[in-house]
């Protein structure tokens, strides 16, 4: 007979913290943690103390104070009497604008590159060869810096898009001009029933997701397939463009008025009679796009103000014009205004396509409405997604090559053509290798987008981390605050790619 | 019988084949003009290569190598290719070329970095080739601080007090680890060179180097630039970075939550925010976290931050090579009855390193090519220092031939690592 005894339930010694490895795990963890905790006192009490010597201790309370500086690539509304916080902000949605940008050109570039590169034809894979060994080699800084360079040094002033003899001129019937400060391109002005526009194409949007589901589960029940693609892009423009034309015409018959006051004496041939100012304030839109237009065909002259004006800001209030975006024009006498415009009250005119196109426009030196994309971003947008674009073309490069050639001769095998062979064979299992690879490869570019600072555009490090810095000597907070942002949208991304790894990874059985 | 035979018995002549599909012609037609599309491509191609070739090229060849300015340079170009020639002043790479390769290093000096870097080659051949005998290692242990011995300049007792640190803690181990457990020896051995270091080693180098002064002249950090700024920050930042990522990968596979939960961290901090970042804390804000009254120069700072930036993404690379390795080396290397710390240096470490080092050499590319991120930060590396040029007064107007010849010299750098990893990879890859 044999009894089962347990092994000898010793007490705890001290010993077994070194020897038992039971124990021993717990000991080595105290320990690290020990040791690091001592580690991190030692840096923030030095840094503590440094701080209180120099009599700036950790306070955020400078993000609240006046800036001072202005920022002249901005997608919200700052000037130099707003916040840091808010150039901070401003920022760092130059960042996300950039980081946007860039991801979107860079893939589309780096998976023609990658797709060219496996060409059969020899020139053209030798040339993407090139392309991307050119690119991967050189320090990105490099490519910042000598785009910048590109636009400084080959493209004309604005001035030299000036007079007859002109020797620039714009691109585009007439509706972009490249310069050297940027490249401006027609500005959208929005009119009455664009609310409704946008509307429809949101539902469109919603329509098409239905639309495709509805076709799946039709295809699994009866087997009947939809020419769903011909379907959804039927659905993307159609209905959103018949309530665009739509509105178009209700507005044909809606008048707009512009001249606010009656400030203009008329002659009995609809001369003016004496030279006059006017203000045609408008709430903006596509109304006083049209306005501009005619007068500028009239040969009025006018001027914009700013809105960051200050000055004239501060006077309009006063008067108790409180509007923004007006615009003035000297009429002088004897100048002819356009037969139908002219109403007692006021000039009214076509109040516009739900959206109108506000060209750029050169008078005197200068280029005024329309959008200018300064050369800054543009020089780190492009620098940055062709940079990136050759290592995201290696990435499909090799996420085409990992596909098995059996896949493909299989899928013919079955009898799919080879749009579908690509499309539910190739692709799928191409992505699954491209994707997380060009997740990181976003994160780069959103990363290297700091660079920024090289070439002036004013992204979150430019703000925060250069001018608030320097001007306000807020070493740690700023860059704690900077390192925390960069960390979050980091962090985001990366988020976004497991949830996404998740979704495609092969389910094992 | 007659002889008369309808099978023929002698074999005809070969035929030469048709022009179309032989030599060049089938070449053409097989790889550039199969098809009318790829016709069409082929010339719009090589429409491209003519246009930017007829472009570049006469810029790049009828150009001037001697001149001191750029105003003289134009002229010596109009003299010999004709009025209105738009040609290439090398000549700023030939006036400025030693400045551009040692920045303000004094020239009597220039033997030191080149030997330097000649020894680089020696200490790194073991690593990376199998062939050479391993007792050269040694050599590559003592290299990083005979370089910094010879870049720095400045007494020999200095780098010879931090080996004395290395092998104090060896001791240590030694004898603790006899003494107690292995656990208290590894303590003992961190614990006794940092007390070595910061309170002994400066004390007794001054004594030494008083009995005994073995010195060079010392540079000053802020004499240093070009590409050797670039090279030496690229290459101490990858070399240091490769003990702290061994660690720090190890750190991140272990069992234990609380080290797994630092070193992640530590991870995934450095590697979610942009190097420029970190060179800002390196040029502002690291003097703080020292004791007060510490001031380093910004070199210093500099090659402390990207060393741990470096050491991140090394983690990283590391963690895929152990990750790589399959579970019969820890397997079998436990039951040999080995504990972790003799399993990780003699089984798993050589194979996941040896594993690892085509994306080592990758992360160094990656490395070098950032350390021009120090420009933004007032160093004067290459690029810093082409503003330095063009601001000159001789210089003021040369664009392309600076941007050109830097980017040139990195991509020859960068192009030849890449595809000597390339090599690597092929060469280890014993699969199929």
């Amino acid at each position: 007979m044999s009894t089962i005894t347990d092994p000898e339930q010793g007490g705890f010694r001290i010993s077994m913290l070194l020897y038992d490895t039971r124990y021993r795990s717990i000991t080595i963890q105290i320990i690290a943690l020990i040791g690091f905790l001592l580690a991190l006192g030692w840096l923030i009490g030095n840094a503590a103390q440094n701080l209180a010597a120099l009599g700036k201790p950790l306070n955020f309370s400078f993000l609240g104070d006046t800036s001072g500086y202005d920022i002249n690539q901005r997608l919200v509304e700052y000037n130099s009497q707003m916040t840091h916080g808010r150039a901070a902000i401003v920022g760092l949605l130059n960042t996300l604008l950039v980081a946007v940008l860039g991801c979107i050109t860079a893939t589309v570039i780096g998976v023609l590159i990658g797709v060219m590169r496996l060409s059969k034809n020899w020139i053209i894979s030798k040339l993407m060869t090139i392309y991307i060994e050119t690119f991967r080699n050189v320090p990105v800084l490099l490519w910042i810096i000598m785009t910048m360079a590109i636009f400084i040094e080959f493209f004309p002033q604005p001035k030299e898009f000036r007079g007859d003899a002109a020797t620039a001129s714009m691109k585009l019937f007439d509706s972009v001009a490249i310069t050297n400060r940027g490249i401006l391109i027609p500005a959208l002005a929005y009119g009455p029933g664009i609310v409704l526009v946008l509307l429809t194409f949101v539902a469109s949007l919603i329509g098409i997701v239905f639309f495709r589901r509805y076709a799946k589960k039709l295809q699994e029940q009866t087997g009947k397939i939809l020419p769903s693609g011909l379907i959804s892009f039927g659905i993307f423009f159609v209905p959103t463009l018949l309530v665009f034309f739509a509105a178009t015409m209700v507005n044909l018959n809606k008048e707009h008025v512009i001249f606010g006051s009656k400030v203009l004496t008329m002659n009995a041939d609809n001369t003016i009679s004496a030279d006059s100012v006017v203000r045609f304030c408008d709430t903006g839109g596509a109304g006083n796009v049209n306005a501009k237009n005619l007068m500028r065909a009239n040969g009025i002259k006018f001027k914009s103000i700013a809105s960051n004006d200050l000055a004239d800001s501060l006077s309009r209030i006063s008067s108790g014009d409180t509007r923004t975006g007006c615009d003035i024009a000297t009429v002088p006498a004897g100048t002819a205004v356009p037969e139908g415009l002219l109403v007692s009250e006021g000039v009214s005119v076509y109040s516009g396509r739900p959206v109108e196109l506000e060209k750029p426009y050169l008078s005197g030196f200068n280029f005024t409405d329309g959008a200018l994309m300064r050369n800054s971003l543009i020089a780190l947008w492009f620098a940055l997604s062709l940079y990136t674009a050759a290592f995201i073309a290696e990435t499909v490069r090799s996420g085409i090559q990992a596909v098995s050639k059996g896949q493909t001769e299989a899928a013919a095998a079955l009898g799919l053509r080879p749009g579908r062979i690509t499309s539910l064979v190739v692709l799928p299992q191409a992505l699954r290798v491209i994707i997380p690879p060009m997740i990181s490869q976003y994160m780069n570019l959103t990363k290297n987008s700091s660079l920024a600072i090289a070439v002036g555009y004013m992204d979150i490090t430019g703000t925060l981390g250069g001018v608030t810095l320097n001007q306000t000597g807020r070493e740690m907070e700023s860059l704690m605050i900077l390192m925390a942002i960069y960390l979050t949208i980091s962090l985001t991304i990366s988020t976004v790619m497991n949830v996404y790894n998740e979704r495609v990874k092969l389910r094992e059985r | 019988m007659t002889d008369v035979s309808y099978v023929r018995t002698e074999m005809l002549e070969e035929k030469a084949p048709p022009v179309s599909q032989a030599g060049i012609i089938k070449w053409l037609r097989d790889n550039m003009f199969s098809n009318i599309p790829n016709s069409i491509l082929s010339i719009a191609a090589l429409w491209a290569i003519y246009y930017v070739l007829s472009d570049v090229l006469p810029w790049t060849f009828k150009s001037s190598w001697n001149a001191n300015s750029l105003d003289e340079c134009r002229s010596a170009i109009a003299a010999t290719y004709g009025e209105g020639t738009d040609g290439a002043c090398w000549s700023v790479i030939h006036d400025r070329f030693l400045q551009l390769v040692f920045g303000f290093y004094p020239k009597a000096l220039y033997w030191r970095p080149i030997v330097a870097f000649l020894l680089m080659f020696v200490a790194i051949a073991p690593v990376l080739f199998d062939g050479l005998p391993k007792k050269m290692l040694r050599f590559t242990m003592i290299y990083p601080f005979l370089a910094f011995w010879l870049l720095w300049g400045g007494s020999l007792w200095f780098p010879l007090m931090i080996i004395a640190g290395f092998v104090l803690g060896y001791l240590a181990y030694g004898v603790v680890s006899k003494m107690a457990s292995s656990l208290v020896g590894m303590i003992a051995a961190v614990l006794v060179p940092i007390i070595w270091w910061l309170f002994l080693s400066g004390d007794v180098a001054t004594m030494l180097q008083s009995i005994m002064p073995l010195s060079i002249e010392a540079v000053s950090s802020s004499n240093f630039g070009g590409f050797m700024l670039s090279i030496t920050i690229g290459v101490i930042g990858i070399a240091l970075s490769l003990p702290i990522g061994i660690v720090l990968a190890l750190g991140r596979q272990s069992d234990l939550m609380i080290v797994k939960v630092i070193c992640v961290g530590f991870i995934e901090f450095i590697r979610g925010v942009p190097l420029i970042t970190l060179l800002f804390v390196a040029s502002t804000l690291l003097n703080y976290f020292m004791p007060p009254g510490t001031n380093f120069d910004l070199i210093l700072r500099v090659i402390i931050m990207v060393t741990l930036f470096a050491s991140a993404y090394m983690a990283e690379v590391i963690r895929g090579g152990l990750a790589a390795l399959p579970k019969g080396q820890y397997e079998g290397a436990d039951s040999l009855g080995l504990d972790f710390w003799q399993s990780t240096r003699l089984i798993i470490m050589p194979q996941a390193l040896k594993i690892s080092i085509p994306n080592i050499v990758s992360s160094f590319i990656g490395l070098f090519k950032d350390t021009t991120l120090v420009s933004i930060i007032g160093l004067l590396d290459p690029i810093g220092l082409s503003t330095n040029i063009r601001a000159n007064q001789e210089w003021n107007g040369v664009i392309w031939e600076l941007y050109g010849f830097i980017a040139l010299v990195f991509w020859l750098f960068c192009f030849s690592m890449s595809r000597y990893s390339m090599y690597l990879e092929r060469k280890l890859q014993t699969g199929h």
